[in-house]
Formats: structure tokens, sequence, C-alpha cells
């Protein structure tokens, strides 16, 4: 532990001037040469801010209040602005997490790589190239010769995010600040990109200070976590020990908020309860149509949670909005209870009543115009035999089956918090007692203890009220947690599909192995803590 | 590229047709037999029932339309009911002079404005700033007449620099010529600076929230280079489609301006033409006003892949 | 976040003097605004008039305070129709989609392709140059815009989940539109609507202004300056009080307009 210390954070105030509130209050941290370290926290912990004010570009309207940022022995706060010019880029490295807006459109890759090169080194043009060249053949991009001169929106999200890294890595920077690096990533290239940017901070020696609300991929890639909630560090240790034995309430709230197997339940074997046969769809006509869907047969049995997962393309999205009646395939059939389900029969007002959706993102599917009272009540319009009275009570009761008291019923959502939203849109779902619930990626917008609560509040409400729902998510960690029966969905197909113990322990399609291998098993360990195991790929 | 340019034309031909539609039927929407109104209370009955077969106006309103049609695109606008002469003639020869003006007033408010608004939003909420902001709305609310009127009363009364009345061509009188549309390049100059300063400012604060720019800081380039290169082409492209409506709206404001300094243009040709209801020369200033907006943007748009290679050419 | 910026509270000041200005105006003035005084003609401002008399020896406050009730009223009028066409058409149009909005798209494009206050010229053609002209003239001119932020409302709205949430729960089309997507077009509106208003403002007066708007001897602050261009040398302040009229209101209602799209729609900032 001798190696020198190359920054160091004392008790850093950060705050909004304008309306007096602090986002960070007193964290100290520091990191030596070449250690990597993880940032934990939710969304208003503060952990962005605090590494953007190492750098130095604070949002406008958030300043330093208060602490000392020393990087390489200088305090920061006593360098010119050329100094600390000089000092991004070369010195610090900054990846963020949305791939499609950090590049900037319209210049070409090369060029965009390009000027740190000629601001930080002495290369002339032609060096300047072959390193171009090395280190984009270095992040897998295929063809570096093309990429040089193609422009940033002709790559995909996971392309762009390695171009980015070999944007900052180029520069060879001693510190690395990746914030939420692989967010916004589908969960493979998640594992693809992080894995490059952990080889490559190896090779070059840097430093990292890697920024994310995923403890899993945290005790992955680092040495050391700092935990930090609502602006300040709750615990700080190396990560190993931390994950195995927490210290602080807040860590192991955090700790058990990730998603683990719950043991696996018997269902009775029945008829199923919707059915789904050949079912195809193509977006546009003609020679540009785009098919989403080659064929897909489904069922979902009464009371079970079947899970259908895949990345995004997979079709999984597409093929829940077909049964819950938001989209018409070009063929195929549904059948509910035995009875075919299309618009011009007489069995689709029952089934309108029977089939319920809960949406992804809670702060777009409750009507920002309507109390939460009108919000729950409103699918109870088309029960026509409901006296106003009944309507009142029911809504008064599925708010409280959701854990929310009748004082919340004359809310409106913006005062709501995001947790409180997604429950908002649970009882609406269930205002009307529906045999099948879609939830598609209904806690994947969430924070990760909000996450947790609501996804236990999912299981105990189908426990309780045996409806059948069909869980749509990317997060295979979610669905190992809720789901009895995995789909697995590829290019519009399905890979492969069994128990969740069979997908999970004995998956066969090289897909699926693929998928698994970007999530870790959890297991609980003796410290209060958990142990994390990686599956191969 | 040339596929590129083919397509974004042929998108503009449907509008342009529409734009004829509409032109051609707001002239049957007056009371009246349009025969007759096209050739003004001194017609003799006569040349009525000729001009009635010539547009064929006993025909079906269809076969009217197509005759008209071919009219126009043969260049043929008919004749102007109060002065005898082609309306073809009459609108290209008074759009000279108000598209020198309305160039001229765009070019210079640009090259002022969008800098202008750049440096605002890159500088939000300084002192530099909100004076710019408050300047342009300032700007902005004085009505383009009634800034011509002071303009009038400064420089052409209490100075006496520049005439108050009259007009002489620029091509026939350089120098004598440059007197007189002085002072409404400088009106419309004025008012485009309030409009353009904001415009510009807020396709900069778009540009600015991005995270390529925080990026290009990170990279530790200096703030000119983060200005020119990363926010500049970006910010530029919205602004240029910006300023193609700002052209087409001052063409069609302009008959205001053109009244205060009595300048015989685009726009006091049709608000004369309206006066003494001379149909031929309304329906002619209408279309083409209307095509030249058209095409501006159309220019406009094709331009628009030099800032935005996200625009795909091919 | 209650406290008012000083863009409403300075819009709010101009555009409420405006208000109390035309409301007066409409049942009291300080003179007849019509009575000829020969005696009073190009009198500068003085005890009596306060702001001078025009060319008839009228007073000019008189007439701007009715002229600014007669704006007001032919401002709120064309806002009301454009609005209430607008709304309707942009909604159907973004909601059905298909062929109806194609064709309704296609005709908003082609009234769009006419610049500024072109089509409402076209249009008073047809119409005739009075008050009940320009109403409709203009009306029909700002439809297509409104038309065009609804119909785009509407489609952004439709991409939220509350709509899919709405749909499958049963509810009908019609019943979608009206309870979950129309109530949320309200913020775009009502910042569109304040700026209609000042561009009719606007536009009245520079109709009136070239003669094409309500006739003379009924005063409006367009006719006002136009009939003041003659005298420009000898009664600068017939053509300058007008104006300070038109400018300081169309400034509070820019104003006023920045403050409301700050509050209820930052997607707008800077649009016109």
């Amino acid at each position: 532990m001798n190696t020198p210390t190359l920054l160091t954070v004392d008790r850093l105030v950060l705050g909004a001037t304008a309306v007096a509130t602090q986002v960070v209050s007193g964290v100290s941290l520091t990191l030596r040469r070449g250690e990597r370290i993880g940032i934990v926290g939710e969304s208003g912990s503060g952990k962005s801010m605090l590494m953007r004010a190492v750098i130095g570009l604070l949002p406008a309207g958030i300043s330093k209040l208060g602490g000392i940022v020393r990087f390489e022995d200088r305090d920061m706060g006593d360098l010119q602005p050329e100094e600390l010019r000089k000092l991004r880029g070369k010195g610090i490295g900054l990846i963020f997490q949305e791939p499609m807006t950090s590049l900037n459109p319209a210049l070409t890759i090369g060029r965009q790589l390009e000027e740190g090169l000629a601001l930080h080194t002495a290369m002339d043009a032609a060096e300047r190239r072959i390193a171009i060249l090395a280190m984009l053949r270095r992040v897998g991009i295929a063809d570096p010769d093309a990429a040089v001169r193609a422009f940033p929106h002709e790559f995909s999200g996971g392309m762009r995010q390695r171009i980015m890294i070999a944007s900052v890595m180029l520069l060879e920077p001693a510190l690395l600040i990746a914030d939420e690096p692989t967010t916004a990533l589908d969960a493979v290239v998640q594992r693809e990109v992080l894995e490059l940017l952990h080889a490559l901070v190896e090779e070059k020696g840097t430093a990292m200070v890697l920024i994310s609300h995923d403890m899993a991929m945290v005790a992955q890639y680092t040495d050391r976590v700092l935990v930090m909630q609502k602006g300040v560090c709750v615990e700080e240790g190396a990560t190993s020990e931390l994950l195995r034995a927490p210290r602080h309430d807040y860590t192991r709230k955090l700790l058990s908020a990730l998603p683990r197997r719950a043991p696996a339940r018997s269902v009775v074997p029945r008829a199923p309860l919707a059915s789904v046969r050949n079912m195809k769809l193509a977006y546009g006509s003609g020679s540009s149509a785009k098919a989403v869907l080659h064929g897909i047969d489904l069922d979902i049995h009464p009371g079970e949670i079947v899970a259908l997962v895949g990345g995004s393309g997979s079709g999984k999205t597409t093929l829940g909005r077909i049964i819950a009646g938001l989209l018409q395939p070009n063929e195929g059939t549904l059948t509910f209870r035995g009875q075919a389900v299309n618009r011009k029969s007489g069995a689709y007002a029952d089934y309108r009543a029977n089939c319920q959706m809960v949406f992804q993102d809670p702060y777009s599917s409750l009507d920002p115009r309507m109390r939460v009272r009108e919000i729950v009540a409103a699918p109870l319009r088309h029960e026509k035999s409901m006296l106003s009275t009944a309507r009142r009570d029911r809504v008064i009761e599925v708010l409280s089956e959701v854990g929310l008291g009748p004082q919340f019923a004359d809310r409106f959502p913006h005062q709501l918090s995001g947790g409180q939203r997604q429950r908002v849109a649970i009882a609406r779902a269930l205002a009307r007692r529906p045999d099948l619930v879609i939830a598609d990626e209904a806690v994947s917008a969430l924070d990760m203890t909000v996450k947790a609560q609501i996804l236990k509040l999912l299981s105990q409400l189908q426990e309780q009220q045996g409806f059948a729902c069909l869980f749509i998510s990317h997060d295979l960690g979610v669905v190992e947690q809720i789901a009895d029966r995995v789909v697995v969905m590829h290019g519009g197909v399905i890979e492969e599909q069994g128990s969740r113990d069979d997908i999970f322990d004995r998956p066969t399609s090289s897909y699926t192995k693929k998928l698994l291998s970007a999530v870790p098993m959890l297991t609980p360990a003796a410290g209060g803590g958990i142990d994390l195991v990686w599956r191969a790929a | 590229m040339l596929r590129f340019i083919l397509s974004r034309m042929g998108m503009a031909v449907p509008t342009v047709f529409l734009v004829a539609v509409v032109v051609f039927f707001l002239i049957r929407l007056v009371p009246g037999d349009p025969a007759a109104l096209l050739l003004g209370d001194m017609a003799s009955p006569e040349s009525v029932a000729a001009l009635r077969s010539d547009l064929g106006l006993d025909k079906n309103i269809l076969a009217q339309f197509a005759i008209w049609l071919t009219n126009v695109f043969q260049g043929d606008l008919g004749t102007s009911i109060t002065t005898k002469e082609p309306v073809a003639h009459l609108v290209i020869e008074r759009f000279k002079v108000s598209a020198g003006i309305v160039l001229v007033a765009v070019a210079l408010a640009s090259l002022v404005a969008v800098p202008a608004g750049f440096i605002a939003a890159l500088r939000q909420n300084s002192k530099l700033d909100l004076t710019l902001v408050s300047v342009a709305a300032l700007l902005l609310s004085i009505p383009t007449f009634w800034l011509g009127l002071v303009i009038l009363l400064i420089f052409g009364l209490k100075l006496g620099w520049l005439p108050v009345v009259g007009y002489v061509s620029v091509a026939e009188d350089p120098s004598r010529g440059l007197l007189y549309v002085l002072m409404p390049i400088l009106t419309l100059f004025l008012h485009e600076i309030g409009v353009l300063v904001r415009m510009a400012r807020a396709s900069a604060l778009e540009v600015l929230r991005l995270d390529y720019i925080t990026h290009a800081r990170a990279k530790g380039l200096p703030e000119r280079t983060v200005l020119w290169r990363h926010v500049f082409p970006n910010a530029f492209a919205p602004t240029l489609t910006l300023i193609g409506l700002v052209l087409g709206n001052m063409l069609g404001g302009i008959a205001v301006v053109e009244t205060v300094f009595t300048i015989p243009g685009l726009g006091r040709l049709l608000v004369d033409a309206i006066f003494g209801r001379d149909y031929p020369v309304i329906q002619g200033c209408l279309l083409f006003i209307a095509v030249i907006y058209v095409l501006v943007n159309l220019i406009v748009d094709l331009c628009y892949p030099l800032f935005d290679p996200r625009v795909k050419i091919t | 976040m209650k406290t008012l910026s000083a863009n409403a509270m300075v819009g709010g000041l101009f555009v409420g003097a405006f208000v109390i200005a035309a409301c007066i105006g409409s049942v009291w003035t300080p003179y007849d605004p019509m009575a000829l005084d020969m005696k009073a003609r190009l009198a500068g401002p003085s005890i009596q008039h306060l702001l001078g008399a025009d060319e008839f020896g009228r007073d000019v406050l008189s007439r701007l305070m009715l002229g600014a009730s007669a704006s007001g009223i032919v401002s709120l009028a064309t806002v009301a129709i454009a609005t209430v066409l607008g709304t309707a058409l942009g909604s159907i149009s973004g909601y059905l989609g298909g062929w109806t909005d194609r064709v309704l798209v296609a005709v908003t494009n082609a009234l769009l392709a006419f610049p500024g206050i072109l089509l409402a010229l076209g249009l008073l053609a047809i119409f005739g140059a009075n008050k009940y002209g320009i109403v409709l003239a203009l009306g029909i001119a700002y439809t297509p815009s409104v038309a065009r932020i609804v119909r785009g409302t509407v489609l952004s709205l439709r991409e939220r989940e509350f709509i899919d949430a709405s749909r499958v729960s049963g509810d009908s089309e019609m019943y979608t539109l009206l309870r979950h997507i129309l109530p949320n077009c309200l913020a775009p509106l009502t910042v569109l609507s304040t700026s209609m208003f000042g561009w009719t403002l606007l536009s009245e007066s520079a109709l009136s202004f070239l003669g094409l708007g309500v006739p003379p001897p009924a005063p409006t602050w367009g006719n006002m300056l136009a009939a003041a261009r003659p005298y420009l040398a000898q009664a600068a302040w017939l053509a300058i009080f007008p104006g300070l009229c038109i400018s300081i209101v169309l400034l509070g209602i820019n104003l006023l307009g920045d403050a409301l799209r700050d509050r209820l729609d930052p997607k707008m900032r800077g649009m016109q």
C-alpha cells in the first residue's frame, strides 16, 4: 500500500445556492494510483455530483460550498482555469451514461478522437492517426479506417460507448471517472463493455472511479466501495468485505434489495388461461417491412408468473402489447379461456375486464391532470352494474392492498414518489380483479430499494389474488426472484422456455447462457451480506 | 446526392400544388362572376364573354382549374385591371425591389444576431445575457411600421440626412438609390435582430445541455473551441431553418414597411391591388410570394446536410 | 418556485394596464373620440388634451382608449376562432392518423406556406376590409398554426403510457381523446393563445395601418398611425403615442408568454 495518493477529497460540500439545499454534505475519499473504487447509491445520493466536482464540471446552479479536492498534490481550488483545462482529459477522463448524446453528431469519429490528442500531446497528424486506429481496434471496432470517417449516428449504443471509451483512454488519463457507463445498454452488451473497460484500465494502470446504482456490477470491478445516501457517505470498505459483512443499515438494505431466487412454487397444471398461436407482426409494408415477431406460440396458465425475457429488439414488448390488445398482429390468434379474442367478438368486453397492464414508466403511465382516486377508478367505469359507492369503496380497498392509505386518494401524480406512483399503477390494474396482469418492465425504472419493495408487493398480491402474470423484463435478476416459468425471446422467436430453475440452472440455448453470464448468483454470506458468483458464458 | 435533391424537391411539389389550389379557389370564393371580377367594372360585355370562354367558366370547376394552372405554368398570370400590364411582369419588377431590401436586412441581422444569441446562451443568466435578451424582447415588440415611422422622424425629418418620400431604383442610380433603401433596411434589420437573437439563443441552449458538450469540456478543450467546433455546428442547423422562415415572413409582412417609406415593392403592389379589387394581381402576388417562401425553405432543406450529417443525403 | 418571475411581473403590469384601459375606454373616455374640434386641430399635449389632438381636433387619449377596446375585442374573437378550429382539426388529425391526418397535414402545410399575414391579406380580399373581415381572415390564417401545435402535442401524448392504460381499461378512442388527451393539451394551448393574442393585435394594427382594417372614423391604433403619417413633421406625437401603446402591450404579452412558457411548457421555449 505504498503507492502514492492520486486524489484526495476532503469534506466536500456541494449545494444548490438558489434553494439552499446540499447535494453532497461533507464527503471525503482518497484514491491511490491505479486503484479502482466504486461509488454506489440511489438517485439523489449525490454520487455523480461528487465526481463532477472533482473534474470541475458541475452543472449550472450547483456549486462547491466547502472542502478541498486535491489531485496529484495540487489543490484544484487554486488552479487557474487554464491549468484546470490542461488537467481535464489528460489527468482525469470522464465517461458518461448515455452513449447516444455523449458524442457530437456533427463531427466524424476521427475528428472527435483527434482533438484531445492534438490538445494534450506533441504527436503529429500521422502519429495521432496511428494511435487512434490502434485504440479503435483495441476497443473492438471492426473496421477502424472506416470508423474514423463515420459519424456517431452510424453506430449502435454499445459501439458508441466503446468509441467513447477509446476517446477517453487515448489520452491515458491517470484517473478515469465512469458515471453509470453501461446503464443505458442491454445486459449482454453491458458485461462486454465493462470487461473491456476493466481490461484497458488494468493495462494502462489507470485509477478508476466507477459510479453505479448496481451493487453487483461494482462488486465485480472494484477494490473498494463507498456507499452514498442523500449526499453522505454512509459506509466505505474493501469491496469483498463490505459485500459479505455490511456494517451500516443502508448498505444492508441495498444488499437485501438485490434480487435473489425465491423457493420454487408448485403450480397445479391446468388448462391455459391465455394462448397465443403463430403470432406474426411486421412494421411497415412491402419490401421495407421489418418483421418483429416470427410466429410465436405461448401459453399462460392460471395463477402463474411467466417471465418474458430478452434484449432490446427481441420482440418481447411487442408480444406483450399484442396480448394486451394494444397492437393488432398481422397473423395469429389469441385465445382467452378457450375463446378467440378480437375486437368484434362478444368475448372482448370480458377479456378487457380480465386483462390489465402495468407499465414501465410511472412518470408517464398516470395522467398528470387526474387525482389518484380518478386514476384507480377509471377502469371501473366499464363495470356498468357497479354502484358509485361500491366503486369508491373498491378504490380505497385496492389502494390499501398496494400499501397506500386513503389519504393518497386525493393527491395528484406529481405529489407522489416514483414508488408510490407505481403502486397506484398496480392498484389501477387490479381494480377490476383481473385474471391476467401484464407487467411490462414494471420495475425497471425504479431505484434499487424501491424496486425490491414493488417486486415484493407484486408477488404478494399475486399470491393473495391468484392472477396470472406475464412479467416482461430485460433484468434476469428480477426474473429469477419472481418468475415461475421463463420464456427467452431473441430476434422475434422464442429461444427457449421452461421452469425458472431449469432455465437458470440448466440453460440449453447459447443465447440464454450469454444472458445469464451478465447476472451474478447471490448467496447469503455469514456476515449478513452476500456472496456473488458469476456464471460462465 | 442527386437523389436527395430530387426527393426534397419532390416533397415541395405537393405544397406548391396545394398553394395553387388555395389561390385559385380564393378568387372563386368572391361573390360574383369571376370573369367580370378579373376584368373590372369598366369591361365591356363582349370582353367579359370572351374571357368567360377563355377561362372555361362554362365548364366544370376542375376544368377551369386545369386551364388556369396551364396558363400559370406558361408564365401567364393574367393582366392587371388597373394598369393593363401583364401580372407576371409587374410581380417580377416589384419583387426585385422588395427582395433586395429583405435579403440585405436578413443577412445583416443574421450576422449580428446569431453570434450574439450564441454568446448569450454560453453566458446564460449573466448580465450580458440579460441585456441581450431584454434588447431582443424590446425590438421584437416594436411593430415595424412604427419603428419605421420613428426612424423616418429621426433620420428623415429631424436630422434631414435621408429623403423622406420617393424612390429611386438602386440599379438606375446606385448612390441615390441607396439613400432610399437605407431606412427600410435599418427598420427590418432591427426588428429581425429581436427575432433571431432569441431563436439562436434557444437553439444554442438546447445543444449546450447535451452530454457531448460536457465531454468536450472534460477533454480539456478551451471554451472557444467548444463553442465553435461543438456548439456552433449543431446549433446552426436549426437556426438556419429559422432564418429561412424569417426571410419568408418578411416578404409577407413587407407591405407595411413599403407603405411607411413609399417604396414600390411587392407588398405595396398587393395592398394596392386589394384596394383596387385588381384580382389578377392579387392572385399573382399571393401565388408568387407563397412559391418563393416554399423555395426558400427548400433551399434551407437542401443546405441542411452540410450542417447535420444525421440527415441522410442518399 | 411560487415567486413570480420578473417577466411575469412586468408583462402582467403592461397587459393589465391595457385591459383596464380597454375596459374603461368602452364605457367612458375624457372626450367624445369622434367629436371634431377644429380649434384644437393638431394641438400638442396639454392639460386639456393630455396626449394632444389629431388633424380633426379629436382627443388622442380618448381615441387611444376606444382603440384599445376595439383591438382587444378583435384580437379576442380572432384567438377564439383560431383556437377552437385549430384544436378540433389538430386533435382529430393527430389522434385518428391515417388518411384523415395526411389530408389535414397537407392542407395545413399549404396554408402555412403563405408567410406572415399574407394569407390574411388574401382572405381580406374576399371578406372585405372591415372589423368582421379582419376577425375571420386572421382567425382562419392562424388556424393552421394552432392545428399544427395541437397535432404535435397529441402525437407526443399518444406515446405516453397513460393513454395505453386508458385503452387497456377498455375506453373508446373518443373517450380517451376527450378525457385524457385534450385536457393535457391545455398548457401548450394557453401558451400559444397568449402569443397569438399578440400576433393578432400586431396584425390588426398592421392591416389597419395599411387601410385594410377597421375603417375610419372608428379609431384603432393602426389607423391612427396611418393618419399620422402625413403630419409627421408638424405633429410627431400623433405617430408616437399609438405606436408606443402597441409596443408596450406587445412587450407585455411577449414577456407574459415567456413566463407562461417557462412554467407550463419548457419544451416550447424560444419557438415563435
